[in-house]
């Protein structure tokens, strides 16, 4: 029998490939590596994350007006657009920041094995996967990669029970969810015949389907996806979780895998089902009002940061979704700008918990921080920049992005979703102040005040590109807003 | 035969979730993967429904075994506090309404018809290998990453001391 093997594009797949050979790379070398050397894994890891970002920013020439994109690979599987490389950059940013952040945090537990920085790259070429993949099979295996790599990441701190409970809780949570993505996935398979993503639409429309079983299909994998996001009623797991977790791990969960869930979330709404809009509009609708609204309240009887940080992620994610329905280039626009922006303020305020957390993550309270402004007022102060962008308080790149996520949501006419938002971001600015009161305004407690921080360089050089991060795209956001409106064109 | 197939799937799989001893449940579960298996033949499906017997009910069935005879379980009597019973009638009623629901809207709904003979030998060992290596080769060099992860993961979680 003779097979025609197609041509294949590697090419599209560099990014992915460089860092999978990467990951196994750091896998090998950290069996020869002495406990002292192993801090180089993971600058070995970071390595190939500049590498992976600077072969996708050339990857199919410049962002702007290009013609060579979209280029379309392995059967219409695989895709290389402005969108997804937008959203690779943002993924690849928050993996670096959380090398940086892990380095002095691995010493500090004892865990510092070559498996932890590899299974970063893994959960990295998950999501890169996700914001890549044109059809359904290929952006459920990106997710299946990220979820399996997250869920031992979550657990890596194997001595600390709550690790091992949130690590068992999100795999159990997790998997459930993925029942409801691939049955979602399997029933749109079964009413269109295809799983590719503009198979799907081009049948839809084709057809002019409506069929009940497209629309069942359709809101199984709005509760998937909604888990992944972490939105209310799916969230369940996340305060658990965020809290079980070692930081860094918590950092990087807030940021890139929500990135790269959105990134698939956006692609199989907007690209796939663009017909049955009418109906998802007004499920996102209300899920996004609930988000917020939940996060942002429970949040604010926290008095354990990490758990508070996790329900404000929650919120955010509540703001991003407002956006969704708004469905124009705009809306995406501003979500890509949005993630941007939050991968840099999100990663920068968990690195300050690490920091104060100290060994063996004891100090996660609100009145650990009472006194910080006079003992390390740097490290206050940029605490407080990026609990202000958080908040959305100008000049920092949280309140462009939340600008830009409610104008495009205003210009479709969800006036009355923005009102919620608003109202939602004044509600999270008390809790994000309480921190920023106890740093300034309050005389530290005895067992505070005799405390010393240790910086470690990685962890120096982590803060200053989140600093900067969220100060550039907060005050020059027009290169960075172009790039997100770019991203939209290809789509 | 669709319909013995069905009735035997669902029906083990009561008898597996109801079942108080663990062995008695993994044997209803060995039950239905038989059933899914012969469902999948129906559908053509040969090479699938030869894996299924293989890893499902061979494989990973001894492996529960294995797992409940090496922790050994002891026979416990489950009791439910009342409100808990309350819970659990509720929510049955609710997911067997919704349940009859999407029945009835899928039941009433023209799906397209099979594409029959669309490609040739449908569903067997060298029709799967082939669009494994061609049309669906990205997937499957993205499995095996996933494969290898979930490994290294496997290995960090249960080993006994990582130096």
């Amino acid at each position: 029998m003779e097979i025609l093997i197609p041509t294949i594009n590697l090419e599209s797949i560099y990014p992915e490939i460089l860092i999978t050979v990467f990951a196994i790379l750091v896998l090998l070398l950290q069996v020869f590596t002495s406990l002292p050397g192993r801090k180089q894994l993971g600058y070995i890891s970071l390595t190939g994350i500049v590498l992976a970002s600077i072969i996708v920013l050339t990857q199919g020439g410049a962002f702007g007006e290009n013609t060579a994109l979209p280029i379309y690979s392995f059967s219409n599987l695989w895709v290389v657009d402005n969108f997804s490389r937008f959203f690779k950059l943002i993924i690849l940013i928050g993996t670096g920041l959380t090398v940086l952040i892990s380095i002095k945090y691995l010493k500090d537990e004892g865990i510092d094995h070559g498996e932890y920085y590899s299974l970063i790259l893994f959960t990295t070429i998950g999501m890169m996967i996700m914001a890549g993949g044109s059809d359904l099979i290929t952006i459920f295996l990106g997710i299946e990669l990220m979820s399996i790599s997250l869920y031992v990441l979550t657990g890596y701190t194997r001595k600390r029970l709550l690790s091992n409970e949130s690590s068992l809780k999100y795999f159990l949570l997790g998997s459930f969810a993925t029942c409801f993505l691939l049955y979602g996935i399997s029933l749109l398979y079964g009413a269109t015949g295809t799983t590719n993503l503009k198979g799907i639409s081009g049948f839809i429309s084709d057809a002019n389907f409506g069929s009940p079983v497209l629309i069942i299909g359709m809101v199984l994998l709005l509760i998937g996806f909604g888990f992944k996001v972490a939105s209310v009623p799916f969230h369940m797991w996340t305060p658990d979780v965020y809290e079980g977790a070692p930081a860094p791990i918590t950092a990087f969960m807030s940021a890139s895998p929500k990135a790269a869930a959105f990134a698939a979330f956006l692609r199989v709404f907007i690209e796939a089902l663009p017909s049955l809009q009418g109906v998802w509009v007004d499920i996102i609708w209300v899920l996004a009002a609930m988000t917020m609204t939940a996060g942002n309240v429970i949040a604010l009887v926290q008095d354990n940061v990490k758990r508070m940080l996790a329900y404000s992620s929650i919120a955010h994610a509540g703001y991003i979704l407002v956006a969704f329905i708004s469905t124009d280039k705009s809306g995406i626009a501003s979500i890509l700008y949005y993630m941007l922006a939050y991968t840099f303020m999100n990663i920068g305020a968990f690195a300050i918990v690490i920091i104060i957390g100290g060994k063996g993550e004891e100090k996660v309270h609100v009145k650990d921080y009472t006194g910080l402004g006079y003992r390390y007022p740097l490290t206050a102060a940029a605490m407080t920049l990026f609990l202000l962008s958080l908040t959305g308080i100008p000049p920092t790149a949280g309140f462009m992005g939340k600008l830009y996520l409610f104008s495009a949501a205003i210009k479709s006419g969800y006036v009355g979703l923005v009102t919620i938002a608003v109202l939602n971001s004044v509600i999270s600015l008390y809790y994000y102040l309480k921190i920023i009161v106890a740093m300034y305004l309050k005389e530290p407690e005895l067992d505070v005040a005799h405390d010393s921080l240790v910086f470690s360089p990685a962890m120096v050089i982590a803060l200053i590109i989140a600093v900067c991060g969220v100060l550039l795209v907060g005050i020059f956001p027009s290169p960075y807003i172009a790039m997100a409106q770019q991203s939209y064109i290809s789509f | 035969m669709f319909y013995i197939l069905g009735a035997g799937a669902v029906l083990s799989a009561l008898s597996m979730v109801t079942n108080k001893r663990p062995v008695s449940a993994a044997m209803s579960l060995i039950v239905t993967m038989f059933c899914l298996a012969g469902l999948y033949v129906l559908l053509d499906a040969h090479l699938i429904a030869a894996l299924q017997i293989i890893i499902y009910a061979g494989a990973i069935m001894v492996l529960f075994l294995f797992v409940i005879m090496l922790l050994n379980i002891q026979e416990k009597e489950g009791r439910l506090a009342g409100h808990k019973i309350f819970l659990q009638f509720s929510g049955i009623v609710i997911v067997g309404y919704i349940f009859i629901k999407v029945v009835k809207l899928i039941g009433g709904s023209n799906l397209p018809a099979r594409m029959e003979g669309s490609i040739k030998g449908f569903g067997t060992t060298s029709a799967v290998g082939e669009m494994l290596f061609t049309d669906f080769l990205l997937p499957f060099e993205i499995a095996s990453v996933l494969l290898l992860a979930a490994m290294v993961g496997a290995v960090i979680l249960a080993k006994a001391k990582i130096d």
